[in-house]
């Protein structure tokens, strides 16, 4: 069943981008962290971005996560332009759709598992049961617990099931796994996989395990804010198989 | 290990900036503690030198020695007493001056001068027109201050009544003089330069006006350093006696360098009692900011360390960082109470009368500005730098490690049950570290506190003002006599048209003795049932006077070491001078310097002199009022009218531009500081939370809703600094009052809950203010970047 959904959300696009590019600074001292991004990226996908370090990943994946912005070209979020949007418009698109995931957690020091994940879920329009949320992700056991209390791995669950609380649309992953050892890791993985399939959520992974991209759909490779490759993947594995 | 300092110093410098509007705020808060400092030390000093120099440019008198009509051979016998230096005889007259201008009559002080002297004694400084002439009796010297108020110039004329007679005069000069620096008019006691004339005749002119040919009716001396002032008084007394002396006095009792002293007392405790008040605030309020933003660098110490930096290197770099601050602080401070200094220096001059009135910028208080901010500075950095420096290199290298929270126990749960999630992280954070939120709460109060004494202060003035005008004295004029009279006056004053109530005061100077102290007041004697002009304790109720003692009041009481049933020995300062036994009947609280009390018919009765009044006190018609005045100038033998109703406003205008700014400006410094603090606050929690905020932004909170989570913690502190703030107010106000309070003027310590609200307001308002700087940092977080490393 879930196979069906998402091969029907293919059809729609998440992302589009047109000649995305961004530069920081300026004069001699300017950096070009991308430069001119043509890229589309089909609803309900699991996607994997691949690259060296400093090659524009997570520039690309702040731009269309709403929390950065593109110097020129534009990004479309369904149909809607998120290069031409306010920060009002930006809020109210990361509010409604987008969920995140870091390599250091974010999570909010003073409040438990749980309420880090209602933190998102009050100010949502269609949150899922916060303890639904956690369960996905095998923490429920914990939800008392505050982030002082919960290992590197479990506390990037929470920020997991915090991102997912809220049904985002789409799953941004920065380095998710970047602070865990591999087998911990892999648990991550494990739960953002669950969330793709379960609830078709569009799913941007940056990792610098290679071995990743085995259980995405696509592989896009970086390199130099430029992509490289793009690779569709027929094969996908079950995170268990993967190591690193 | 140059080139690591270098880099250091470099680090030094990027953090200044970094956090520069913190800076500036400690700076300011600094600079408020210090500048009150240097511009009432300065002020002081000013005063204090100039007075010096002037009087001694001038000579003016060591002493007074008044008679009725001395023959001018006695000067010689006077010359000759030991320690004097140099005597002169010279007359001194009252007089009115009638001006087209003004419908009341003026006092005026007339004294004679000799325009040939090389360096007399009490001489003037000619600053218009030119000298008198020594052959010309109708040319005066009239008193600057006076001539300004009525905008008159040499070449004009004036018109004096002196001794019931009328004369026109044509001013020669317009002159300051040492005697009237401080220009009162009789009766008064805020200057009104307006109300109040000096005036120089040469000698003829004075001996025919007051009938004194080859006399004088007072002699003005000066001493050696070495001379004995009791034994002058008693000899210039004894020799003065037969000549009708009215009682030698010291320039202690001149009337203008008393006021100047006086102001010079206050002012000397102002600068003793304030500036520490101000500073120790800044002090504790440095020392909270600095520990927190040692807090906010504990990785980068660490780090710093693990890169082989020894501790006194980061020990050096942080004490070299708050120094920073702290002569920013000084510098700043020390400018502005210059400056500060300078303006109000100009005030003064506005009621105290100098030829020159230099500012003296003294670069000893920078030297001192300097090292209170620094070692305040050191002091306050110190715990904070040390916590620091023992820091092991291994916190830095430390995997993230969120900060420890917990639920907290049952009604902290029950609490944040009702909150929502952002409301909870309030909540958590606050109680997470009480110990640092109340030090917060405190920091903000301790501001708060200043702005409520500074209102309670306000009040109390108030107050005085309110009692002295509206309950103690409820009439619209006084009128004074040269001397006492008979009390057909008072029918006289009563049979005018336009004057509805007239109530006799009968006041007469002396000298109070007790256990062998002395002290020179007067006794009041008032009518019974006084309505116009009472005597009130400080409960505003009516003293009773009934009998024939005296009622002390409690100052007067505690100079003379005096109680009720005791006698008290009084030296009657006019008239025949008797000395006289007196019981102690009663001793009231007074509001308003030393009073004593007696019932008008047992003083009159004690002094041999029944029905006679000194003085009366009026209730007019205010249509009548032109009509009043005129008859009242008819009258002979009145020294001065006094204009209640102008005096209340000559006082109130004292208060808010005169000397009375120093209010003012110390209530914007109390500000100054409360906005600091809180700004300092809400940065620094700022500065630890960044990141928690971008994450809050990144989830899809709004700017709006971010910046709740830090304001709320932010108002939730002020909120809880109020009631500190009061208490604080009321500790260091009962301080002030007290310590401020003199024998002249009593502060009283009354505590009105609108000074409460008032210092909440400004706490708060300067709460909003600090807000919405925070909320504009909040809004320009960048998200992409707060999230990319880990602090
Ligand atoms: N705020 C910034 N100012 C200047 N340059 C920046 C800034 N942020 C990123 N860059 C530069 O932009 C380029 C791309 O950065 P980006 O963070 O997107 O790389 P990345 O592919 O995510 O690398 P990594 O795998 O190391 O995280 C880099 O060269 C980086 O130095
Ligand atoms: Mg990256």
């Amino acid at each position: 069943m879930s196979e069906s959904v998402a091969k029907a959300k293919t059809a729609e696009l998440a992302f589009r981008t047109s000649d995305l590019s961004k530069v920081y600074g300026e004069g001699p001292a300017a950096v070009h962290a991308l430069r001119g991004v043509n890229l589309e990226i089909p609803a309900g996908e699991l996607v994997v971005l691949l690259g060296p370090s400093g090659s524009g990943k997570s520039t690309l994946l702040n731009i269309l996560g709403g929390i950065d912005r593109a110097s020129s070209g534009r990004a479309f979020f369904q149909g809607d332009e998120l290069t031409a949007m306010t920060d009002r418009q930006l809020t109210a698109y990361r509010r409604r759709h987008v969920g995140f995931v870091f390599q250091f957690y974010n999570l909010m020091p003073s409040l438990t598992a749980l309420e880090n994940v209602d933190l998102v879920a009050e100010i949502a329009t269609d949150p899922m049961p916060t303890m639904d949320a956690l369960d996905l992700v095998g923490l429920k056991p914990r939800a008392t617990h505050f982030p002082s209390e919960l290992s590197g791995g479990e506390q990037q669950r929470v920020a997991i099931a915090r991102a997912i609380a809220k049904n985002p649309t789409v799953l941004f992953c920065d380095e998710p796994t970047g602070a865990l050892d591999s087998k911990t890791g892999v648990g991550v993985l494990k739960a953002l996989q669950e969330v793709n399939t379960r609830l078709g959520t569009t799913t941007l992974i940056i990792t610098h395990a290679a071995a990743t991209a085995a259980m995405a759909d696509r592989v896009i490779h970086f390199a130099d804010g430029q992509i490289r490759e793009v690779i569709e993947n027929d094969h996908k594995v079950s995170p268990d198989e993967i190591s690193w | 290990m140059f080139a690591f300092a270098s880099i250091l110093d470099r680090k030094l410098l990027r953090d200044l900036w970094r956090i520069k509007g913190q800076a500036a705020a400690i700076v300011f808060v600094i600079a408020a503690g210090i500048s009150l400092f240097v511009m009432s030390h300065g002020m002081m000093i000013s005063l204090d030198e100039t007075m010096r120099a002037y009087y001694e440019r001038y000579r003016f008198a060591d002493m007074y020695a008044p008679a009725k009509r001395a023959p001018d051979y006695i000067i010689e016998e006077l010359s000759a007493l030991a320690g004097v230096n140099d005597v002169e005889g010279r007359i001194s007259g009252g007089g009115l001056v009638t001006l087209p201008d003004e419908s009341a009559p003026i006092s005026a002080r007339v004294l004679s001068f000799d325009p040939e002297a090389v360096s007399p004694i009490n001489g003037v400084h000619l600053s218009e027109g030119r000298m008198i002439s020594p052959t010309r009796n109708d040319e005066i010297l009239l008193l600057k201050s006076f001539a300004d108020a009525h905008e008159l110039k040499p070449g004009d004329s004036l018109s004096v009544t002196m001794n019931g007679v009328r004369h026109k005069f044509t001013i020669a000069g317009l002159a300051l003089s040492p005697e009237f620096i401080y220009a009162l008019p009789p009766g008064e006691f805020v200057v009104d330069n307006g109300r109040f004339a000096a005036l120089w005749l040469n000698e003829d002119a004075m001996e025919a006006a007051y009938d004194l040919d080859g006399a004088f009716n007072e002699a003005v001396l000066t001493f050696s350093p070495y001379a004995n002032e009791d034994f002058l008084i008693t000899e210039l007394d004894r020799i003065l006696a037969p000549y009708g002396a009215t009682g030698a006095y010291s320039r202690a009792d001149q009337i203008s360098n008393k006021f100047l002293v006086e102001e010079l007392a206050q002012l000397k405790t102002m600068g003793r009692v304030m500036p520490p008040i101000f500073v120790a605030v800044s002090i504790f309020l440095l020392n909270i900011v600095v520990t927190r933003l040692v807090q906010t660098e504990r990785e980068q110490i660490g780090l710093i360390k693990a890169f082989g930096y020894s501790n006194r290197d980061v020990a050096v770099h942080y004490l070299k960082f708050v120094l920073a601050i702290a002569l920013g602080g000084a510098l700043v401070g020390w400018g502005g109470g210059v400056w500060l200094g300078r303006m109000i220096g100009e005030i003064y001059r506005l009621y105290f009368h100098f030829p020159f009135l230099v500012f003296i910028a003294d670069f000893s208080t920078l030297g001192i500005a300097l090292a209170i901010s620094a070692l305040s500075a050191a002091a306050g950095a110190f715990f904070a730098v040390r916590s620091a420096v023992v820091l092991t290199p291994a916190v830095a290298m430390r995997p993230p490690a969120p900060p420890k929270f917990a639920s907290g126990n049952g009604v902290l749960k029950a609490v944040s049950r009702l909150l929502d999630q952002p409301s909870r992280m309030i909540l958590r954070r606050l109680s997470r570290e009480p110990a640092r939120a109340l030090l917060t709460a405190f920091g903000i109060g301790a501001a708060m506190g200043l702005s409520v004494m500074m209102r309670f202060n306000v009040n109390a003035t108030d107050y005085m003002l309110d009692v002295s005008f509206n309950v103690i004295d409820r009439s619209d004029v006084f009128v004074s006599f040269v001397e006492p009279l008979s009390d057909k006056t008072i029918l006289e004053l009563e049979s005018i048209d336009g004057v509805t109530l007239v109530e006799p005061v009968r006041s007469t100077p002396v000298m109070f003795k007790h256990d062998r102290i002395e002290y020179l007041g007067s006794i009041t004697g008032l009518p019974e049932d006084a309505a116009l002009n009472r005597a009130v304790d400080s409960d505003l109720q009516d003293v009773d006077i009934t009998g024939n003692g005296v009622v002390l009041s409690e100052q007067l009481a505690e100079i003379l070491n005096i109680a009720p049933g005791d006698t008290l020995t009084v030296e009657v300062r006019e008239g025949r001078r008797p000395t006289l036994d007196i019981p102690v009947t009663g001793i009231v609280e007074a509001l308003i310097g030393t009073p004593a009390y007696m019932d008008m018919d047992a003083l009159n009765r004690q002094l041999k002199e029944p029905n006679r009044v000194s003085g009366a006190y009026l209730k007019i018609d205010p249509r009548m009022r032109q009509a009043v005045y005129n008859e009242i100038k008819a009258i002979p033998k009145v020294a001065g009218v006094s204009l209640r109703r102008e005096a209340y406003e000559n006082f109130q205008k004292m208060i808010d531009e005169g000397p009375g700014v120093f209010r003012y400006i110390m209530t914007v410094f109390s500000i100054v500081i409360a906005a600091g603090v809180v700004y300092n606050s809400a940065r620094i929690a700022y500065i630890e939370r960044e990141r928690d905020l971008a994450s809050l932004r990144v989830l899809g909170f709004t700017k709006i809703e971010t910046g709740y989570v830090l304001l709320g913690e932010l108002g939730t502190l002020a909120i809880i600094a109020l009631p500190i703030g009061s208490a604080l107010g009321y500790l260091i106000w009962s301080y002030m009052a007290t310590a401020m309070s003199t024998d002249l003027y009593q502060i009283p310590v009354i505590y009105k809950e609108d000074g409460l609200g008032y210092a909440a307001i400004i706490v708060l308002l300067a709460t909003a203010f600090a807000g919405a700087f925070i909320q504009r940092d909040v809004s320009k977080i960048d998200m992409a970047s707060a999230l990319k490393t880990r602090d």
